[in-house]
């Protein structure tokens, strides 16, 4: 079902975790609210689940008001960050506690709770209690007493977030799979900008108790609305007005049109990328991404001056974001 | 692992528990030894006579109905001091401990002073045929008012620690708040609330300051173990006194027995429903 969230507030004594918020979610889609901590993010996704009361505005799931409704009418799936277990219970007791609730008969609870188990991969663990489960499993597990009331929308509140990269990365290709099998509407928080763009159809970039921008993946990282949405998404080198991408920096290791010289501080390389941290002569500091082989063929080393030049660069001034392309007469506020 | 660290953790050790056994397990050991000084008959036959058996009788009503009493007042008032922010808040707080802040002596006297024929209640009490001093409501009464604070202070820190998030995913799984509290929030503090139950027990069985003041110390009416074995002792009955002493501290035991044979049932039947059906024996948690 479709969720839609019109010009929420909400306030914490002095602090505005929400301020006029509206949000449209599609039918069977999978979103991603990004954004920094105290963002506001986590505070919308409990306002939809109904563990918030909101100060102003309205939460519809489906064609429903549920504004004002207890979280027990809202039939949502809430996955928290620390996976919130019933410790006392088994795995078994934690996925059947809501069709418990429901007083189904146990035969179908039963079949119910290992459908859902095998769905999650966790089939042999049924007996296991939460504090005998890795950090994945008992997310899994989580999930899997979320999705047994089949809930009308899935909400997950940085389900990763407590769990080291590795598992991270295998638990959200294993979500993003598990959505296309499932279908149901999902939100997911999150303050990392790699696993929102890896998982998300739609992502929401927010920032102090706002939304900054809607869109997909490529689309934020191409056209940003503004400066703060190129910062958060992706990463940005500022030269006084204009941002640029660290990948749209040229190199160079003779001055050229448009070039300015810089002097090499610090080379790291990660795999096939190579970071090099450059300081401009006025003492600003930027970096430049390049691949392996334009770092060997500059023989780049530290301490060493090189001509940089950026390729693209956005501005903000104003209500439209200017995108120019730099040529050699390019404005450069930063020089 | 050093052979002088192994030398300095058995000093440790020797030395905490020559403090504990000196000070707590001797005394009462010696109680149980010394009671036989005078043959076996003397302490049963006071223990069993009129008075004693009373005695008896008084302090098990007491705890029956103080206990409860603490602990559904303790379980609510923790929630709520955890759980809801709301005005005056900080004062409960700082309230709830004055029961251990004064002298029992102090309380009884406080409770004299409300509910005697003359105070403020005891006038009309006394017009309506209720009797509060000198009888069982006013020894309860001072009971539940001295071990108040015990099932609250030991419930809070349990509460927040479990957070509440467990609750939070019970309503969004459909339980009620009824449900949430019976199915989730009671068998995660049940600990806590076990402890403070026994602490309580363990009170209203000893308490004598208050007791002594609002009782009015009638033998066989008003007299509850403690004061029993303090008239035995008075009156140079020894083999009684140490009796009674015995009586109490096996009560004590049998609550805190009582206590952990709950506790872990509960752990199997909230832990282990019926519904597991891949054959294995379900497993208790660790912990």
């Amino acid at each position: 079902m479709s969720i839609v969230v019109e010009n929420a507030h909400k306030r914490f004594g002095d602090y505005q975790a929400l301020s006029d918020v509206s949000l449209e979610v599609p039918d069977g889609s999978l979103t991603a609210l990004l954004g920094p901590s105290g963002s506001g993010k986590s505070t919308l996704l409990r306002a939809i689940a109904g563990l918030e009361e909101l100060d102003e505005g309205r939460v519809l799931i489906g064609d429903e008001d549920a504004t004002g409704a207890p979280p027990q009418q809202r039939n949502v799936g809430f996955v928290f960050q620390h996976y919130a277990a019933f410790k006392h219970m088994d795995v078994f007791g934690n996925v059947a506690f809501g069709l418990t609730i429901r007083k189904w008969d146990k035969a179908d609870i039963s079949d119910r709770v290992h459908e859902l188990l095998r769905l999650v991969q966790l089939d042999g663990l049924a007996g296991r209690y939460p504090d005998q489960l890795s950090g994945g499993q008992r997310q899994r597990m989580a999930l899997a007493r979320a999705l047994a009331v089949e809930p009308k929308v899935l909400l997950l509140d940085e389900p990763f977030g407590a769990l080291d990269a590795k598992v991270r990365k295998d638990l959200r290709t294993w979500l993003r799979r598990l959505h296309d099998e499932v279908h149901v509407t999902t939100i997911f928080v999150t303050h990392d900008q790699e696993e929102a763009m890896d998982v998300a159809e739609q992502l929401v970039v927010m920032n102090e108790g706002r939304i900054e921008q809607t869109g997909s993946a490529p689309d934020l990282y191409e056209h940003p609305a503004n400066e703060f949405v190129m910062s958060f998404v992706g990463e940005v080198n500022r030269l006084g007005d204009h941002f640029v991408r660290p990948h749209d920096m040229d190199v160079l290791d003779q001055p050229s049109a448009g070039t300015e010289e810089a002097i090499v501080e610090r080379i790291v390389t990660f795999g096939f990328e190579v970071r090099v941290e450059l300081a401009l002569a006025n003492d600003q500091e930027l970096w430049a991404q390049l691949t392996r082989e334009e770092a060997a063929e500059l023989e780049l080393r530290e301490n060493q001056i090189v001509y940089v030049r950026p390729r693209h660069t956005k501005t903000f001034n104003g209500a439209a974001p200017a995108t120019s392309p730099v040529d050699g007469a390019a404005p450069r506020a930063a020089a | 692992m050093t052979g002088n660290s192994t030398a300095s953790r058995l000093a440790l050790r020797s030395a905490a528990l020559g403090y504990l056994g000196i000070l707590l397990i001797a005394p009462v050991a010696l109680i149980f030894y010394k009671v036989w000084d005078d043959g076996f008959g003397a302490p049963f036959d006071a223990i069993t006579s009129p008075a004693g058996v009373h005695a008896i009788q008084l302090s098990l009503i007491t705890v029956a109905v103080a206990v409860p009493l603490n602990t559904v007042f303790g379980v609510g008032c923790a929630l709520m001091l955890v759980r809801r922010e709301f005005p005056g808040r900080g004062l409960i707080n700082a309230v709830i401990d004055l029961p251990f802040a004064l002298s029992p002596v102090v309380i009884g006297l406080s409770l004299y002073l409300v509910y005697a024929n003359t105070g403020w209640f005891g006038e009309w009490l006394g017009e309506n045929g209720i009797r509060v001093v000198f009888s069982t409501p006013g020894i309860v009464l001072a009971c539940v008012f001295v071990s108040l604070p015990f099932v609250v202070r030991e419930t809070m820190p349990v509460l927040r620690e479990i957070g509440t998030e467990q609750e939070e995913a019970a309503a969004t799984l459909g339980a009620s708040g009824w449900q949430t509290f019976w199915r989730i929030t009671l068998p995660a503090i049940r600990w806590g609330v076990g402890y403070g139950v026994v602490l309580t027990t363990a009170r209203v069985l000893g308490e004598f300051g208050a007791v002594t003041i609002v009782s009015g110390q009638i033998a066989g009416e008003t007299q509850t173990v403690p004061l029993w074995i303090e008239q035995q002792f008075r009156e140079f009955d020894q083999p009684g006194a140490y009796m009674g002493a015995i009586v109490l501290a096996l009560l004590a035991f049998a609550a805190l027995f009582a206590m952990q044979l709950v506790g872990r049932r509960t752990d199997t039947v909230s832990a282990a429903p019926a519904l597991t059906t891949d054959g294995t024996e379900p497993k208790e948690a660790e912990r």
